[in-house]
């Protein structure tokens, strides 16, 4: 972890286009851990797309990429996600 | 991005004033068309569209209460940014910008939190916590609040006089300035450690805002833990160089 982290709440943007609803207080469960926490306090890193990993064991929980019309998600390290009701 | 699904969409937003904060931070006050309104912490992402199309995004908190005519964003200038050197240097009022938003429920003001709330800032992590405050104090909300926040010197003290003027009824400030102080400086001169927290963070705070460079917010946030502040009751925003 550096100081180029950022968290959740930097792609709660392009998470709420995606899935149609306010996700930073979805809360994921890990799949590497099991650890469950809420969207918004993932490790975030920016390159090409976005890499999310888990706060507590910094396994990837999802990759995100868009070329400014299409999406790609990768949810593998993502064994469940619950939306608030 | 176009919209996949049309609920989160692209809206214009005009610049109607630009503001000097500091010697490296501006707020833009924004007219947006249909703007549904925000909750204080909530922030917005700014598109950029260069002349050959180049488009470049960047996430900025909202500033502003809600309630407003105008939304309100605090941008520090990031050297090397891609973004925040036109928002601060070059935007004037008339210039027309792409904003996506409000967006986020994680790091936002709980109008109950169950007791005192604690903000603690970084740097520019002031804004969504100034946010919090307006609203506390545009409410009449009387829940304690404390905000203790860092900066390197006076004159990078965003929001200084308008703090000055929302302490009391229950809301004060406590400042620390890290890397050099005026004359006669009675605030704390010293980095946000442990043993600053253990001094002004007890904790009997029920909840807890942290904002600002991820290793500030990393090293806040681990000693509030260590303190005996509930892990799921500190509420954290990271914002690196890659934000600019």
């Amino acid at each position: 972890m550096d100081e180029l982290t950022l968290d959740g709440n930097a792609v709660a943007g392009l998470l709420a286009e995606v899935f149609a609803a306010e996700m930073t207080t979805a809360r994921g469960t890990c799949d590497h851990c099991g650890a469950v926490e809420a969207v918004g306090a993932v490790l975030v890193y920016r390159g090409a797309g976005f890499v999310l990993r888990c706060p507590h064991c910094e396994s990837v929980v999802a990759k995100l990429v868009t070329d400014g019309s299409r999406a790609w998600i990768d949810l593998r390290g993502l064994r469940t996600l619950e939306l608030p009701g | 991005m176009t919209a996949l699904v049309g609920r989160l969409t692209w809206r214009v937003a005009e610049i109607a004033e630009v503001r000097t904060e500091t010697p490296t931070v501006k707020t833009l006050a924004l007219d947006v068309e249909d703007w549904p309104g925000h909750r204080a912490g909530q922030h917005v992402d700014i598109r950029l569209t260069a002349e050959d199309g180049y488009q470049a995004e960047r996430s900025y908190s909202i500033a502003s209460a809600p309630g407003g005519d105008r939304v309100e964003l605090t941008v520090e200038l990031i050297e090397d940014g891609e973004v925040s050197p036109y928002l601060t240097d070059e935007a004037r009022p008339g210039d027309l910008m792409e904003l996506r938003g409000p967006v986020g429920g994680y790091f936002v003001w709980d109008p109950d939190p169950g007791g005192p709330v604690l903000l603690v800032a970084g740097g520019s992590g002031v804004v969504p916590l100034m946010a919090m405050a307006r609203q506390r104090a545009a409410d009449g909300d009387p829940v304690p609040t404390r905000l203790l926040y860092s900066s390197r010197s006076l004159e990078d003290v965003i929001y200084r006089d308008e703090l000055e003027r929302l302490e009391g009824d229950g809301f004060d400030v406590l400042h620390t300035l890290t890397r050099s102080q005026p004359d006669g400086w009675t605030g704390y001169s010293r980095r946000v450690d442990p043993e600053l927290l253990a001094e002004v963070a007890p904790p009997e705070f029920a909840l807890a805002f942290v904002c600002g460079p991820t290793p500030f917010v990393e090293a806040v946030a681990t000693a509030l833990v260590a303190l005996g502040h509930e892990p799921s009751r500190i509420r954290t925003e990271r914002f690196g160089p890659t934000g600019g």
